[in-house]
């Protein structure tokens, strides 16, 4: 098993009374409630807590892209993880990722990402999410029905960027550029490429004709992303390809304390602010009509994002979020049971634990990936032996001897 | 009315298109939201004139819509349905997207439309008169947005709806959605302006605009801008009307529409 530590880095000053306030966290939140004072602090804050991860043991650290929207502070995840290849040295930084369909020209993706494995020496994880209807269409004006078109065409464009020797004419719909010339390039002649998925079929071919790894990103937790999963190791199946659960990650909102009482007791007010005021989005930004494609709707797999959905979550206690599995909470035994429950229900070889939650203070953050790191984390290490642990193709490829940080840095 | 499905060439599909009545040719282009159940306009339209109304790809059994990317691509299409539908000089009407198709068609090919009527039509953006969002309203949101009687309108919306809490429903009525939104994003998002403001003075036609007074989406401003535009144009306002100034008052649309033609 793999474990990365994952930050949507949220603002964490929003007040009691947003609901009633304000329609949606994402897209038209007047951004006069961003304190860029406090925010100076919520940022270094979040960073150091990346660093502590690496140092308790985490595989990896992560972070991501989002716009306009207090849910999660980081248009440019490659600035973040730029200051994190400074300051870490064995971790992989996994960027899930860049929304390749919103750069201008998406070689620059190409680029920045390729200046994130060399200063890394290899550690680069990259992603290639569509990216949210709310970030892509809505806060960057891709028109919705392009996106994914759009979006194909940019990845081709970075593979071949990375893979060439030798500049190249690159003739898109989207995209033309007469010298195609990468510089520099990675150091990892395969780079592993992890694909933020939400729901759309399509995405399932994608990772299988490319060897990414599929990663379910959800807040509804491993019970309802059985649905789902399922469909994606059908369609493995039906491709007859090896089925190594490095095919397939998951993020879950993960609590540890010493008791479940505790956790309840330490961790709720957080849980709370993340489910009600970070995931408050407004209905009609969800989901700009043509962003998911026929085939997907058709299949119904998006019941998830209905309106009523989103709906339950004001009125959902502790209790419900713990006892339907939106979040795992409690005692590391608590927690090693149903994190190994969901890691083979799901056949999943990554785990993206969300251990910063809303408006977390940094104490508990790190009392609970502490806990996670030395009494849940060990438990569950070996649950794919034959496997060995480990699939190359789904993971970061470090150079044998990197240049020590700290030393090159005086 | 009667609907058929006419190949077309170009396209590599067929498209569906609604004809109705007798008389002097009209061809109609419908807005954003496609035609109505029994829709009020067309059906005032046909007691005068032969309506021959056809449906844009992505709408109703009109297919092709992966093939329509822009703004030339959509102007060049119905300029080769105008072609193929084989019309005898039509006064050529569209309302909101179908007008801003329409002024396109009227300014790529000022030699071959003489008569332009353009309700309520989008394609233009004023700084100081921003349209709402209309991708990110939810179908409650519309009636108010559409009529200036929003209950009439919500019952002119709903004609023929069938229950949203059936999730076979509910999947067919997304499907539809996103097609049609879909197609019209390609023009409209995130800002209806395709750059028509720099095309309108090569429009030759004899131009009526008709805005309902009353309109909240496309304010009326909009209509002062394009009849100053275009050099042969008329501005009709429309009172007690909203932007679906056609459908709200059918009756005083068709006989503006006749007094000006």
């Amino acid at each position: 098993m793999k474990f990365t530590w994952f930050h949507l880095m949220p603002w964490p000053h929003m007040p009691d009374d947003f609901r009633e306030k304000h329609r949606s966290v994402w897209v038209d939140l007047p951004n006069k409630m961003y304190q860029p004072e406090l925010g100076h602090i919520a940022y270094h804050q979040y960073l150091d807590q990346l660093e502590y991860a690496e140092t308790v043991g985490f595989d990896g650290i992560g972070v991501n892209e989002h716009h306009a929207n207090a849910y999660g502070l980081m248009p440019s995840p490659n600035i973040m993880a730029a200051t994190l290849t400074r300051r870490t040295s064995r971790a992989a930084l996994v960027v899930l990722g860049n929304s390749i369909a919103l750069y201008n020209p998406p070689l620059r993706v190409a680029e920045e990402m390729a200046m994130l494995d060399v200063l890394s020496g290899g550690r680069l994880i990259a992603g290639f999410p569509v990216g949210t209807s709310m970030d892509t269409n809505y806060a960057y004006g891709t028109i919705p029905a392009l996106t994914r078109e759009k979006y194909a065409e940019a990845h081709e464009l970075i593979r071949k960027a990375w893979a060439a020797d030798a500049p190249f004419a690159f003739n898109g719909r989207y995209t033309k550029l007469r010298y195609v010339n990468c510089w520099p390039k990675p150091v990892q002649q395969q780079m592993p490429v992890f694909i933020p998925g939400g729901g759309s079929v399509e995405t399932y071919d994608f990772c299988l004709d490319n060897t990414y790894s599929y990663s379910y990103l959800s807040y509804s937790g491993y019970l309802r992303a059985r649905l789902l999963m399922d469909g994606y190791w059908k369609r493995v199946a039906e491709r007859k390809v090896d089925e190594s659960p490095y095919r397939a990650g998951f993020a879950q909102v993960i609590c540890v304390a010493d008791t479940d009482a505790e956790a309840e007791r330490l961790y709720g007010p957080h849980v709370n602010y993340f489910y009600n005021r970070c995931l408050h989005v407004y209905p009609g930004f969800a989901d700009a009509p043509g962003y998911r494609t026929v085939k997907t709707i058709q299949t119904g797999a998006l019941s998830q994002f209905t309106s009523a959905a989103a709906r339950d979550y004001p009125s959902m206690s502790w209790k419900d979020l713990t006892e339907n599995r939106y979040i795992v909470a409690g005692s590391p035994e608590t927690v090693r049971q149903q994190l190994e429950e969901l890691i083979k229900t799901l056949r999943v070889g990554n785990i993206f634990c969300l251990m910063h939650i809303g408006n977390m203070p940094d104490d508990k953050v790190r009392h609970s990936t502490k806990l996670f790191a030395e009494k849940v984390m060990p438990h569950l290490r070996n649950l794919w032996p034959e496997w060995q642990n480990h699939d190359d193709r789904f993971w970061c490829h470090p150079m044998n001897e990197p240049v020590p940080t700290r030393i090159a840095a005086e | 009315m009667k609907s058929k499905l006419l190949p077309l060439k170009q396209l590599g599909a067929k498209i569906e298109v609604v004809e109705a009545g007798k008389g002097r040719d009209l061809l109609y282009l419908h807005g954003a939201g496609g035609h109505m159940v029994d829709d009020p306009l067309l059906a005032a339209l046909a007691g005068k004139y032969r309506v021959v109304a056809p449906l844009l790809p992505g709408y109703g059994r009109s297919g092709g819509e992966d093939g329509l990317r822009d703004m030339l691509d959509v102007t060049l299409h119905a300029l080769d349905v105008l072609e193929a539908l084989e019309l005898d000089k039509p006064i050529v009407v569209g309302h909101s997207m179908g007008g801003m198709i329409a002024a396109e068609m009227a300014a790529v090919a000022h030699t071959e439309i003489a008569k332009l009527c353009l309700l309520a039509p989008a394609g233009l953006w004023l700084d100081d008169h921003p349209i709402i969002d209309i991708f990110s309203k939810l179908p409650y949101e519309l009636p108010g947005l559409l009529f200036h009687d929003a209950e009439a309108g919500r019952k002119l919306l709903t004609a023929g709806g069938g229950n949203m809490e059936d999730p076979e429903f509910l999947k067919q009525f997304l499907v539809m959605n996103a097609r049609r939104m879909g197609m019209a994003g390609k023009l409209l998002f995130p800002i209806p302006d395709r750059g028509l403001a720099g095309r309108l003075h090569r429009i030759t036609a004899k131009t009526l605009i008709v805005w309902g007074k009353e309109d909240v989406l496309i304010p009326p401003v909009y209509g002062e801008a394009f009849r100053k535009a275009i050099s042969r144009s008329k501005l009709v306002k429309v009172g007690k009307a909203g932007h679906a100034v056609g459908q709200e008052k059918p009756a005083a649309v068709l006989e503006a529409i006749r007094d000006f033609f």
